[in-house]
């Protein structure tokens, strides 16, 4: 009987840059991130996919990547955090929104928040203020009351693009 | 239509940074996924740490068998109470006799006292791997009754959680200003009150507590990065308790995911990170799951009011109370029985009655510790006060409004001090309620009742008030030790002018959110004559900057006083020497010299201008040939209030140095066939004093009504009746998500406070002003439908329902009698 496979090898193009790891496949895809990748601005909260602060986009849609192994996202391209700004530095309107409407406080939400938020932009540019609070609803954040979040991200999609 | 509307009531200065919603220069790493939290912090072979945490609430502790966890490859080692109880003493106990025999460790020594102790701690290679090690530790417990509810705490048969304290009550004492028996016999009224609940929880901040340790085998010493807000507090327990000084310790925070006073009293888990560095010859990463911080992290204080009665004139002039609060510490007492005075700095409420009586007794219990948590103990005091007055109003036929202006302190009697010498320093309660009940419509409340109604739905107004009193005068602490040696406060910046002008500031603090980047570099600009933008404060705390005293931290709403009375306070000595530096190089008096626009200029002589730059390069590179020394710019600063040591025997002083105020009013809309409640209009008007930044202090207001809104509908900390936590995780602990949260609205005003140096208070705790005003709006509603007396701070639906099929309950827990 052959012994189980613990690790493999997956490539992922990840904020546009392709990587490839030795990965074990016991290891969630935010772990993979953070700890393998250091790309720590994806946040845990909660362990169990409640409170949205791994968010990050895998194939273009917004996913908890708690709640996903690494060797899942072989393959395929993930967008954290990191990689909204892009190489420029100058920062979306998303996130400018946040700051301007005192959208954050501790931040530890934020990138959750802003992955979440910028996959409804993408498919909804303007949304109403409903469609903004339905689209955070797997997102907690503890300091802000979500006001200032929601107001933020509709001001966002009047403004333009994510 | 927006959620949040702002009524702005006061007009700001213009023209300087003070006062100002400048950007917050936080902001641009957090969007970017660029802040620095503790687990983001990482090192080279450092060894994960997982606590083996007991299964039982009460249990002997038997045989450790850690062998086989060690037989892994890839763990590092262990650590169990046994060690612990050799390697340090139990730490130190705030509570005199019986509390003070309590002995905590580090790690559980003996027994186990509730689910989620830890018990033991594995180190291994990776998280996955130390968590399947830990699986493989065996611990045998001989499982003991459990006592879960304080009320049988001193029962005769109660199961004794600390043997040593011979019984279970930590800290009992009688508070008692006035003339309770004058009251009583002027009374036209009293009304009784058999017993009122403050429920259990905290505000789980997003990031659970965690550290990542390194010991130095050369020095001895410890670096500790960890997200504790109170590194003062922190390094006095774990000091002592390792047998160490305090300059083996060294305690370095940055970004803090939420605070709120949960992470105060994580010591006892850095104390086994440290041992374990100097163990395992490597560094300790220590982050809690969530399910951790939920079974043992700084639960809110459960607070029960027994036997309460209230001495009423016909008129509705309130002349007193008197009540019995039982309070429930957990199993341990982290920071405990502290909880037993800090209500009394809001003792009268915002209410003039000058006779009061509260017998404070805490019992301990086979739950998780309680420790601060935003609005601590006052929040459990106010809601108490806050219920009176409904209950009063409901049981007398007073209007909730009426009463409430009759009674306040009002503006003129300010400075006003309470019957217990608290000083309320500023404040126009009655403006800020009418303001609020503008915000919510409260002139059409009975065309809207009747309109609800209507709809088959009951609708109700609710007025909930809160005092965040700020600056602690931790002298309090003796009036319930009196052999503490804790008195007044303190806090600690510098600024300095480095050598290409930069300005440099470091603070003491441990901010979570509240923005002390920006609004210190507000205060800086002003006093040196700079733009905010060119201000650099260094991120969070590390006690090898000298930037921090004995009180050092984020907690207890002080920064706006203690942090930035620091800050003020060493930018008003550099602004001293560098026009003293200008006037040595310029050869005229400082007075002549001005601080603007980067420069130290010549008054009416713009030529006559060193930028910044050149100031810092004199003093630092270039500083031969002067006649005398010149100054170093470089400026410590030590802020400390005004305070004395409270009178022991009244039981009299002034706690806190300022009086926050947030008024808080809601309209609810009940259905009666499901107990199911929507809020439908809610407002919240703060004010604090002098604002720095009102942004800064508008977000405060709402997340503190949030942290209410969820403690009133959904957050609860649950126990079954065998000490298991019923809600230990986001799917069981509801905490609100944004499709809960009410149409908001904002106000202020600003009554500056004459006791502090830049007219600002302390804020953000917001004392739970959203749990008073949910209860008294559910009661209202519930007056047109059986008039069922609200008695639990947490109303979850189906407590309403109950309230309203049955409200006899809680009818025959509320008695009226004329005298």
């Amino acid at each position: 009987m052959s012994e189980p496979t613990t690790s493999r090898t997956v490539t992922v193009t990840i904020n546009g840059t392709m990587v490839e790891r030795e990965v074990a496949t016991s290891k969630l895809l935010v772990h993979f991130l953070r700890d393998d990748l250091d790309l720590t601005g994806t946040h845990i909260g909660c362990d169990t996919g409640n409170c949205g602060a791994c968010t990050v986009q895998v194939g273009g849609e917004a996913v908890k990547s708690c709640m996903m192994l690494a060797v899942q996202a072989d393959g395929l391209d993930v967008t954290t955090v990191e990689g909204l700004a892009g190489d420029s530095g100058v920062l979306t309107p998303l996130q400018r929104s946040f700051g301007e409407h005192h959208a954050l406080q501790c931040g530890y939400c934020t990138p959750g928040m802003l992955m979440s938020a910028t996959a409804l932009l993408e498919h909804t540019p303007h949304p109403t203020e409903d469609e903004v609070k339905v689209a955070l609803q797997g997102n907690i954040c503890r300091c802000t009351g979500y006001w200032n979040i929601v107001e933020a991200v509709v001001a966002a999609g009047k403004s333009g693009s994510a | 239509m927006t959620t949040v509307e702002t009524t702005k009531t006061a007009a700001l200065e213009k023209g300087t940074a003070k006062g100002q919603s400048v950007p917050r220069k936080e902001d641009r790493r957090l969007v970017e996924g660029q802040g620095t939290f503790v687990d983001d912090i990482k090192r080279h072979g450092m060894g994960y740490l997982h606590f083996v945490r007991s299964p039982y609430a009460h249990a002997k502790l038997g045989s450790i068998d850690v062998s086989a966890a060690l037989e892994l490859p890839g763990v590092y080692g262990t650590l169990t109470g046994d060690e612990v109880a050799i390697l340090t003493d139990p730490f130190f106990q705030i509570a005199a006799p019986p509390g003070a025999a309590v002995k905590d460790y580090a790690l559980a020594v003996g027994k186990v006292r509730y689910v989620g102790e830890p018990v033991v701690a594995v180190v291994a290679e990776t998280r996955e791997l130390a968590r399947d090690a830990a699986e493989l530790v065996e611990v045998n417990y001989e499982p003991l009754p459990v006592l879960v509810d304080a009320r049988k705490g001193q029962d005769a048969d109660a199961p004794i959680l600390h043997e040593d304290c011979e019984g279970n009550v930590s800290y009992s004492g009688v508070w008692e200003w006035g003339d309770l028996d004058a009251a009583f016999a002027e009374a036209d009224h009293v009304v009784k009150i058999s017993e009122l609940h403050f429920d259990r929880f905290n505000s789980t901040p997003l990031e659970t507590n965690g550290a990542l340790v390194e010991f130095n085998r050369g020095t001895g010493q410890w670096t500790i990065h960890t997200n504790n807000q109170f590194p003062g507090f922190a390094a006095i327990m774990m000091g002592p308790a390792m047998r160490v000084g305090l300059d083996k310790l060294r305690i370095v925070t940055q970004d803090i995911g939420g605070g709120f006073g949960n992470k105060i009293t994580s010591h006892p888990q850095l104390v086994v990170c440290c041992l374990l560095a100097r163990k395992l010859k490597r560094a300790i990463q220590w982050t809690e799951w969530r399910t951790d911080f939920h079974q043992s992290m700084s639960h809110g204080n459960e607070r029960w009011f027994h036997d309460t009665e209230v001495a009423v004139k016909a008129d509705g002039t309130l002349l007193g109370f008197r009540t019995k609060a039982l309070d429930d510490a957990g199993a341990y007492l982290r920071y405990e029985p502290l909880g037993g005075v800090i209500w009394a700095q809001v003792a009268p409420g915002l209410y003039r009655w000058r006779n009061i009586r509260l017998e404070f007794t805490q019992v301990m219990t086979n739950k998780a510790p309680v420790s601060p948590n935003r609005g601590y103990s006052r929040m459990q005091h106010l809601w108490l006060t806050e219920r009176i007055i409904d209950i009063v109003a409901h049981e007398l036929g007073f209007d909730p409004v009426e009463i409430r202006k009759k009674n306040y302190v009002q503006p003129e009697q300010m400075p006003y001090e309470t019957p217990n010498g608290c000083v309320y320093d500023s404040g126009d309660y009655p403006r800020a309620l009418d303001i609020a009940l503008d915000l919510v419509g409260y002139s059409g409340l009975e065309e809207r009742r009747a309109e609800a109604a209507s709809r088959g739905k009951l609708l109700g107004l609710g007025i909930g008030l809160t005092l965040d009193s700020g600056t602690n005068n931790f002298g309090q602490s003796q009036l319930i030790n009196p052999d503490l040696q804790f008195s007044g406060n303190n806090e600690v910046a510098t600024v300095k002018l480095d050598i290409f002008g930069e300005v440099v500031v470091t603070l003491g603090t441990t901010p979570q959110g509240q923005g002390h980047e920006t609004t210190a570099s507000q205060v800086v600009a002003d006093i040196i004559g700079c733009d905010v933008d060119t201000v650099h404060v260094r991120v969070g705390h590390d006690s090898y900057w000298n930037s921090h005293a004995g009180f050092s931290g984020t907690y207890a709403s002080q920064f706006a006083v203690t942090g930035l009375g620091a800050v003020k306070g060493a930018s008003d000595m550099l602004a001293v020497e560098m026009k003293k530096l200008a006037s040595m190089v310029f050869q005229c008096s400082p007075d002549d010299i001005e601080l603007a626009d980067g420069f130290a200029r010549i008054k009416g002589n713009p030529e006559a201008a060193l930028p910044f730059m050149a100031l810092g390069a004199i003093v630092n590179a270039n500083n031969a040939g002067f006649p005398e020394d010149p100054p170093t710019l470089n400026c410590r600063f030590v802020y400390r209030p005004p305070f004395d040591v409270p009178d022991k025997e009244t039981k009299k002083g002034q706690l806190t140095l300022t009086y926050a105020t947030q008024i808080h009013a809601c309209i609810v809309e009940v259905d009666p066939e499901t107990g199911v409640y929507e809020i439908v209009d809610y407002a919240a008007v703060d004010d604090c004093g002098t604002r720095i930044n009102p942004q800064i202090v508008e977000g405060q207001v709402m997340g503190a009504t949030a942290h209410a809104i969820g403690a009133a509908m959904w957050e609860t900390f649950a126990y079954d009746e065998d000490g298991n936590l019923l809600t230990p995780n986001f799917y069981d602990y509801h905490v609100p998500h944004a499709m809960d949260m009410p149409p908001l609205k904002t106000g202020s005003i600003e009554s500056p406070s004459p006791f502090t140096s830049l007219g600002t208070k302390g804020m953000g705790e917001g004392g739970g002003g959203g749990i008073h005003c949910v209860c008294a709006a559910l009661q209202d509603a519930l007056r047109a439908s059986g008039g069922a007396i609200v008695y639990d701070s947490h109303n979850p639906y189906h407590r309403v329902w109950e309230m309203l099929q049955d409200p006899g309950p809680s009818r025959a827990n509320v008695e009226v009698s004329a005298t």
